[in-house]
């Protein structure tokens, strides 16, 4: 039975559950709710609960470990002879799924009859040529090992199947009946509920810590995977990047880090004067009604996605600057993609993030310390650099580390803008690449999963974290302990 | 005895007359001014320029150079046995339907009195679109009593002829291109002024699907943009409870612990992590870990999912935050236990707030690309529009951001034009969001 029918006949059930648990509860009582311990909906609630969320949990455990078990005991029964040479256990399993879930489909289609897909051998009938008709492409012929594997995984994957019907309709109808058979009118069902209530809360809550452990996981596990193919050293401090699917590629991380930081140095150099100028404008010289335009239409800067930073940094930027750099100027510049474009554009896209920011941390400056300032005769100006600034410094240069963390992890502008030539080069009209940009370009091949060069982005991605995770913990730290200042 | 004499007056002037340090600061002070009041026109400018790139160069994808050619669908090519048999109609494929198109285009061009250096009607149908053929055969296999009959059809033109009318195709330019030559160029103006060849608005380019690399003047945003309603609907659903429900639950319940620091540090970490990193997760986990297939809106909504919680919690935990005490105090006292209080009085009251910060993590969502390319959402052709909810959920689509990136790296400058155009699209998506959130905080936002 599919996940779906079951999912539907749970909901009934509970539905039934919540009727029956309220009339229960009401009957038990005389019909008076006045002497029962809770309303009547709770004692519905309750039923409806105990026979809903177990199950589901139980379906949505099994639904997630039933492939990871059958594949692995499909995997030690497939015997060493089976996988060819030049193949790893991983492509034949692949095979195996593959094979297996042509024949489903042609037993769906009919063109196979279910008894016959359990008992096809390659020695008489052509496999690939039948799934090939269900629209199934094998790259190669089936192999007697193989097909018997696929069977066998049919035929363990549909016993799992019924096993789980069995398993997740069972668990709710005794969920029913033990909740049905508790209440009555003594039962304190409003504080059960109430108590189950919470604990999907904590369960919600807890979301949180799984996404940061799947990303921590995901990231160490691939990367392990890579620095058994390619060592740790050479990617740490080689200084060539020239990845090869063919095999021989050299992988070394410092010229994709050298472009990343001259991207942000160049961005921060655009957003920094800009924005914090802004900031100290907007907050202490303009008028009401300015300030009430001038900062959401700053701030529709930080709304627009980046892909369309991107475009413009491509279509837009780009030519100009090579209008003006490029050949018929100044004779500086290759191509319209360079770090210069992106790190211009990355700038425009972080102007807002800065000032918001810094225009938070100077309105949190007490208007106490402007008072004296102006009091000894100190103009604005004057007060601005010598007293707010100062005070505000801790907070501006969170404010500046945030936009740094935001920079460097910034995809689509340097994807689209600043070129795929990986380089340690100090002219900033030159095209370079950056983590984030060869993060997507190794893993949107068509590569391998297993080869150290799609396994590369994972190692990437990993530096990224450890990166940004570092500044914005720092930032955070830095913000906290000056508010701390004046609170 | 000494002569006590008084100390001589420093300013031995009056106070109005301004000194030269007076004037200094005076001058700095008005540097200090003008500088911001640059940074901030900066800022706006940077905002103008980029708004107008995106409209200048994106308008021209909303419309269309038509070729309105009379075509007579003969019987005898297609439908050789006359029965108007539709399986026999089908079987005629669209090299059958080529032949009509030209001997079509070339008696239009006569009729016209339009006179031409191109000799052969082969020459002249490279003014119009490679999918012609096409769209004349699907209207056939639609209508099969048209057969046998006359019927104008709107063809769309080629992308060169397209360009050309627009501007963004010059003459200089086609000297070296081998799809058209300046005879081309010349027909098309003759036929412009006769009024075979229009300019219209482009309603495929809104409702149609992507099209193969060759043929720019058919590609649309229809199928993307389900593909990115399906991810939204995906995203809506698990990150508004799921995130009310955490938010609930850390700002209502949670004791001050150890483990309630940890989910806090968590959101707050996430909500800074770089987005391509939860690209990579949707990979590992959903992709390689639970065998979910590729390119579908269901993963990236899920990758997106997670990437939009910590929004809504942090915007979710400020709007219940903004509920005052005294509510909670007030229902507590009439005897509610704490969890009837949250959910009967505080929710309720926080809605607007969480809705409007649910919208803005939408709109952040419906935006963002860079997940959306690990997961496997570009490098294709999205033809096919989903036929239903599972196929909608499970089938491999693009979506607005990725289908726009797409068309940014095809080799076809015709297809930049469409991705501004799909930007312009986006960004009115975005703008409607962002204003539904704005006037739901106006009406119902309630202050203490």
């Amino acid at each position: 039975m599919p996940a779906t029918w079951i999912v539907l006949l749970v909901l009934a059930l509970a539905v039934t559950g919540y009727v029956l648990g309220r009339s229960r509860a009401l009957k038990s009582a005389g019909g008076d709710s006045r002497n029962l311990h809770s309303l009547p909906r709770y004692y519905g609630a309750h039923v409806l609960l105990m026979t809903l969320v177990p199950a589901l949990g139980a379906l949505a455990l099994w639904v997630i470990l039933q492939p990871l078990i059958v594949d692995n005991a499909i995997s030690a029964g497939l015997p060493d002879s089976a996988i060819p040479e030049a193949s790893t256990r991983g492509l034949v399993m692949s095979d195996v799924r593959r094979v297996a879930d042509g024949l489903d489909l042609a037993v769906s289609e009919g063109t196979i009859s279910a008894e016959d897909a359990a008992s096809l051998r390659p020695e008489f009938n052509n496999i690939r040529d039948r799934l090939g008709e269900v629209g199934v492409a094998l790259g190669s012929d089936v192999s007697a090992p193989v097909l018997k594997a696929a069977q066998e995984y049919r035929r363990a994957s549909s016993t799992a199947s019924l096993l789980m019907t069995i398993t997740v309709l069972a668990i709710a109808l005794l969920g029913f009946g033990y909740a049905l058979s508790r209440t009555n009118g003594e039962f304190r069902a409003r504080n059960v509920v109430e108590s189950g209530i919470k604990a999907l809360l904590v369960a919600a809550a807890s979301i949180a810590i799984l996404t940061t452990l799947g990303i921590v996981l995901s990231l160490i596990f691939n990367t392990l995977e890579f620095f058994k193919l390619y060592p740790a050293w050479d990617f740490f401090f080689g200084t060539t990047w020239s990845p090869s699917f063919g095999g021989g590629s050299e992988l070394g991380i410092l010229p994709l880090l050298w472009g990343t930081f001259y991207i942000s140095l160049i961005a921060l150099a655009v957003a920094v004067p800009i924005g914090l100028f802004s900031a100290v404008y907007l907050s202490e010289y303009a008028p009401r009604r300015i300030r009430s335009i001038a900062k959401p239409l700053l701030e529709v800067l930080a709304g627009i996605p980046t892909i369309v930073y991107g475009l413009f940094a491509l279509l837009t930027v780009g030519p100009l600057l090579l209008k003006v750099f490029g050949d018929g100027g100044l004779d500086w510049m290759q191509a319209g993609t360079a770090v210069m474009t992106a790190g211009l554009v990355m700038g425009i896209m972080l102007i807002p993030f800065v000032s918001s920011l810094s225009d938070d941390i100077i309105n949190a400056v007490p208007q106490a310390m402007r008072d004296g300032s102006y009091g000894l005769g100190a103009t604005k100006s004057e007060t601005v650099r010598q007293v707010i600034l100062p005070a505000a410094l801790p907070g501006i240069v969170g404010a500046i580390l945030l936009a740094a963390s935001r920079a460097i992890g910034e995809t689509m502008i340097v994807v689209l803008g600043a070129g795929a030539a990986a380089r340690l080069s100090m002219n900033p009209f030159d095209a370079m690449t950056t983590v984030t940009a060869k993060i997507v370009s190794q893993l949107t091949g068509d590569a391998d999963f297993a080869s150290p060069e799609a396994l590369v982005a994972f190692a990437l991605g990993m530096t990224l974290f450890v990166i940004t995770l570092g500044l914005n913990v720092f930032a955070l730290y830095i913000v906290r302990k000056y508010r701390e200042q004046y609170e | 005895m000494t002569d006590a004499s008084l100390p001589e007056p420093r300013h031995a002037r009056s106070l109005k007359d301004v000194d030269a340090r007076t004037n200094r600061r005076n001058r700095a002070e008005a540097r200090f001014r003008a500088y911001g009041i640059a940074a901030v026109s900066i800022g706006l400018v940077f905002l103008v320029v980029l708004l107008g790139a995106i409209l200048i160069n994106g308008v021209g994808a909303f419309q269309q150079t038509f070729v309105n050619v009379p075509v007579y669908l003969d019987p005898a090519k297609l439908d050789k046995n006359g029965e108007r048999n539709i399986e026999d109609i089908k079987k005629v494929s669209t090299f059958g339907y080529n032949p009509l198109v030209e001997n079509a285009l070339l008696e239009t061009v006569q009729a016209s009195g339009a006179d031409t250096e191109l000799d052969s009607a082969a020459e002249m149908k490279k003014l119009l679109s490679a999918s012609a053929a096409a769209q004349i055969r699907d209207t056939v296999i639609a209508n099969p009593e048209l057969i046998g009959q006359t019927v104008e059809f709107r063809l769309l033109a080629a992308s060169r002829v397209d360009g050309y009318l627009k501007g963004r195709v010059k003459r200089e330019d086609v000297t070296r291109d081998k799809n058209i030559d300046v005879a081309h160029l010349d027909l098309t103006d003759k036929l412009h002024d006769a009024g075979v060849i229009t300019k219209g608005f482009n309603l495929a380019f809104i409702t149609g699907a992507d099209a193969s690399e060759s043929r720019p003047e058919q590609a649309g945003l229809g199928v993307s943009m389900l593909g990115s309603f399906f991810m939204m609907l995906v995203v809506l659903g698990l990150s508004l409870p799921i995130g009310v429900a955490a938010s609930i639950y850390l700002e209502e319940f949670a004791p001050q612990n150890r483990f309630t620091d940890l989910i806090e540090v968590n959101i707050s970490n996430l909500a800074a992590v770089p987005s391509i990193v939860f690209g990579i997760l949707g990979l590992a986990a959903f992709i390689q870990f639970a065998h979910l297939p590729q390119s579908a809106p269901l993963v990236g909504g899920l990758t997106l999912t997670l990437m939009t919680l910590p929004t809504i919690v942090i915007s979710t935990r400020a709007s219940l935050k903004s509920v005052p005490p005294s509510i909670r105090d007030a229902a507590l006292g009439v005897g509610a236990s704490k969890m009837q209080a949250v959910f009967h009085h505080v929710l309720p009251m926080a809605m607007p707030g969480i809705l409007t910060g649910t919208i803005i993590g939408l709109a952040q969502a419906l935006g963002e690309t860079a997940p959306l390319l690990l997961i496997g959402m570009v490098g294709y052709i999205a033809t096919n529009a989903p036929d239903g909810l599972a196929s909608g959920f499970l089938d491999p689509n693009s979506a607005m951001p990725a289908q726009i990136f797409e068309w940014a790296k095809r080799a076809d400058p015709a297809y930049y034009e469409r991705a501004w155009g799909g930007i312009i699209i986006l960004l009115v998506f975005l703008m409607t969001m962002n204003i539904i959130a704005i006037i739901l905080r106006r009406r119902f936002e309630r202050r203490w």
